[in-house]
């Protein structure tokens, strides 16, 4: 029997409506008890967490971890160990590899390796066409017999109506979400940022915040007729906002998410993130939805800290240097964003825009019920992931230091509040920050 | 290289010296977004010195001898290439022209990897032409040598505003209170974008003109946000009106037809600068473009050709504004005139143009 005592940390479990200081048990792997300080007993291991926040392992519902086909831009076991740095216990990986997540066997293959990685936990998603082409449905029964969470074809928009009604009326079936990144092509256009006054200013091809907000009023009104499972993925726009409004207010199995750098960033972070004496053309922007205005920004944060928004997910994307180190329209899509999503959701605690309880609650308890997955609890029997991190820790990011082989963030060398000191799972410390003072 | 040869009156030098200070710290020149009125007036009067040159029989100074410079072009260009070529030769530089077919690049290199190659083989300044916007940003912050922009994408073309500032100078004597109308595909024109930051640090008041699918998007919402401090008109009989100075851009043909423009016949029909056009516009008013132009299209030929037209003032006067750039970059970035820096200096601007021949006779 092996015995965990964490000490003296503020537990703060949304699902449990918990919020105080007290001592957790671990007992083989699994929560055993809430005790005092004082309360003995023999442990093989005792964690101080005294003056830290103690909360369930972060559930990250969208990430790319690359493997198999582009290991050198991330592998499994360096994308399990950067969601483990970043307080992630689970992480749901997309299928856009190579070759794409269409059959049992493909899915076996991410299962296997997430099996010899340390860190988080490794949820792959299906395909909802195969190959991402857009023609031909993947089969999601195999998927989903096969342990898929949810299926999505990513970075490309299932832009055909009638496939997309068809994989929701499948959702039916497995009950598992469909996730569209909603980008409508012809209207986005090829733009390579948000369409707007710095797109003018750069002379960058811009995407309207419309080609969001069209095809997610496509989407909502196809859940709608199917009664299917939708799940937006990363919503960036104040319209996509307006719109999940409607929807939730209609009772729809419509759920979203949306990322940490579109609640912290916008689109004036291309000019270098100190207008045009800093670096403009700063690739290490690029994302796709695009980083947007500030209302957008706003809007997407008053969502949150109003519920409409379930989910916060980091849409981690690594890529290689050369990839990022070209002219703005050659570079890919993308932000490494495991290791910076703390301390940039920090920001908005300390700013008071979002409670502590707010953020905690859209990194647990919500990813794991919106795609109907184990964790995101602490309570008394619960599998033992857990996160200890330090809310008003300020450490300047260095991705040098990064555990993922992404290194792409425009992050780098700031300064962020908010660090991960401890990350636990299945009972096992698998990371520890090395420069705990 | 010439060094600390005598100046030849203290006049000059002090010109000189008055030309090149706005310029001290300038490290690149990007776009005009970030030049000081004083600093694009220094190169309007360095140009007025070089035009002096090259109304000689011999229009060289070695003002950059010594000197290499890369003519970097991703994209094809005819007047902006050659310019740019013969302004450094006319400085007595030695020019080397790469350009993206025939080079590695058609072997997959990297834009950056090129550049250090360049850097590797000598190059003390880059001029660089891309078709992507942004690309000399990136490269200015990589390179540890001067970036010139002569075009990026769709963003910026310095060195063609400040020709145009020149020209409309020249014509008019001053530039402040102008009127100037900038019509066409301002959307993806880098010559209305630097245009709109040069002349209107100059105090030139400026309207962009076209149909709503080729003016930039933000100068037709009504949030306000664009970024220039222009007017927007879509009406092109309107806009003209007694205006100073007319430039039509050039459409892009092979891209625009059947989307954002239902048809050239139809584009004409509205923004073509025709002489009935024209003579809405002040009597004085001169008639400006970029090239290079699809007479017929956006501007009839005979107002291309016409007395008001000054396109081939804009062409040679580009030499003189790029011997300009060229030497004030130089200049700021290597040890001026006085030679600041510890590195070989720029020989001062005075002495070539007070001749090679006065060091010559003494000698």
């Amino acid at each position: 029997m092996t015995r965990l005592r964490i000490h003296g940390g503020r537990v703060v479990d949304p699902s449990q409506a918990r919020d105080e200081v007290v001592d957790i048990v671990v007992v083989d792997g699994r929560i055993d008890a809430y005790v005092g300080a004082d309360f003995g007993g023999e442990y093989d291991r005792v964690v101080d967490a005294t003056g830290l926040v103690v909360s369930p392992g972060f559930i990250d519902l969208h990430c790319h971890l690359r493997e198999p086909g582009f290991e050198d831009k991330e592998t499994i076991s360096t994308g399990a160990l950067a969601a483990a740095a970043g307080g992630f216990t689970t992480i749901c990986c997309m299928p856009n590899t190579n070759p794409t997540l269409d059959t049992a066997n493909d899915v076996a293959y991410v299962f296997a390796k997430a099996r010899e990685a340390r860190g988080a936990r490794v949820l792959p998603l299906g395909t909802i066409t195969k190959g991402q082409r857009g023609t031909e449905l993947s089969d999601a029964s195999e998927l989903s017999q096969a342990g898929v969470v949810g299926f999505s074809d990513d970075g490309r928009p299932v832009w055909d109506g009638r496939l997309m009604r068809y994989a929701l009326m499948e959702s039916l079936r497995h009950k598992k979400p469909v996730v569209n990144h909603c980008e409508e092509p012809e209207v986005a256009d090829g733009g390579v940022m948000n369409q707007g006054r710095v797109s003018d200013l750069l002379g960058l091809k811009g995407q309207p915040a419309a080609a969001e907000d069209v095809m997610v009023a496509r989407d909502i009104e196809l859940a709608r007729e199917t009664g299917g499972r939708l799940h937006l993925a990363h919503i960036s726009t104040e319209g996509s906002v307006r719109l999940l409004r409607m929807a939730k207010q209609e009772g729809l199995a419509v759920s979203a998410e949306v990322t940490p750098h579109h609640l912290i960033m916008t689109e004036d972070w291309v000019l270098g993130g100190n207008g045009r004496n800093g670096r403009p053309y700063d690739t290490r922007t690029k994302v796709n939805p695009p980083l947007r205005r500030e209302q957008d920004r706003q809007a997407l944060i008053a969502a949150l800290a109003e519920g409409l928004i379930d989910v916060i997910a980091t849409d981690h994307a690594p890529h290689r240097s050369i990839d990022k180190d070209c002219t703005y329209d050659e570079a890919a899509f993308g932000i490494s964003g495991f290791e910076t999503a703390l301390g940039g959701l920090m920001q908005l605690v300390e700013s008071a825009q979002l409670t502590m309880t707010d953020v905690i609650r859209r990194l647990t308890i919500e990813p794991s019920r919106t795609f109907d997955i184990a964790g995101g609890s602490l309570a008394v029997g619960s599998t033992a992931d857990l996160v200890i991190f330090d809310p008003t820790a300020s450490w300047t990011v260095d991705v040098a230091q990064f555990n993922s082989r992404g290194k792409n963030t425009p992050l780098d060398g700031h300064t962020l509040q908010g660090r991960v000191v401890t990350t636990i799972v299945g009972g096992d410390v698998v990371y520890e920050w090395r420069n705990v003072p | 290289m010439i060094e600390a040869v005598e100046r030849p009156n203290g006049k000059l030098a002090e010109i000189e010296t008055g030309l090149t200070a706005p310029w001290v710290g300038r490290k690149h020149v990007l776009d005009l977004d970030d030049f000081s009125q004083e600093e694009i007036h220094a190169v309007l009067e360095t140009a007025d010195r070089m035009k002096e040159v090259l109304a000689r029989p011999i229009r060289r100074v070695p003002a950059l001898r010594g000197r290499s410079i890369v003519n970097l072009f991703y994209e094809a260009s005819t007047r902006t290439r050659v310019s740019f070529e013969v302004a450094a030769k006319n400085l007595g530089a030695d020019v080397v022209n790469v350009s993206a077919s025939g080079s590695s690049v058609e072997k997959g290199e990297t834009l950056l990897d090129t550049v250090r190659t360049l850097r590797a083989l000598g190059a003390d300044l880059l001029v660089m032409r891309h078709n992507h916007s942004g690309a000399p940003y990136t490269v200015a912050s990589h390179a540890d040598i001067p970036v010139v922009n002569a075009g990026d994408g769709t963003h910026a073309h310095p060195t063609q505003a400040l020709l145009d500032a020149y020209t409309i100078r020249e014509r008019f004597g001053k530039i402040e209170g102008l009127r100037v109308l900038i019509i066409g595909d301002i959307a993806h024109s880098r010559v209305a974008r630097s245009n709109a930051w040069g002349l209107r640090a100059l105090g030139a008041e400026v309207t962009f003109c076209g149909p709503p699918t080729l003016l930039p998007p933000t100068t037709l919402s009504s949030e306000g946000d664009s970024p220039w401090d222009v007017g927007v008109d879509m009406d092109l009989d309107h806009a003209i009106e007694g205006v100073d100075v007319v430039m039509p851009l050039r459409v892009q043909l092979e891209r625009q037809e059947g989307s954002r423009l239902a048809s050239l016949r139809g584009y004409a029909r509205d923004y073509a600068i025709t002489r009935a056009r024209l003579a809405r516009a002040a009597p004085h008013a001169i008639v400006m473009h970029p090239g290079p132009m699809n007479e017929g299209v956006e501007i009839d030929a005979d107002v291309a050709h016409g007395l008001q037209s000054v396109v081939q003032d804009q062409v040679s006067n580009g030499v003189a504004i790029r011997m300009a750039v060229l030497y004030l970059l130089m200049a700021a970035t290597h040890g001026g005139a006085r030679g600041r820096a510890s590195g070989p200096s720029v020989a001062p601007l005075a002495n070539g143009i007070e001749h090679v021949s006065a060091a010559q006779r003494r000698s």
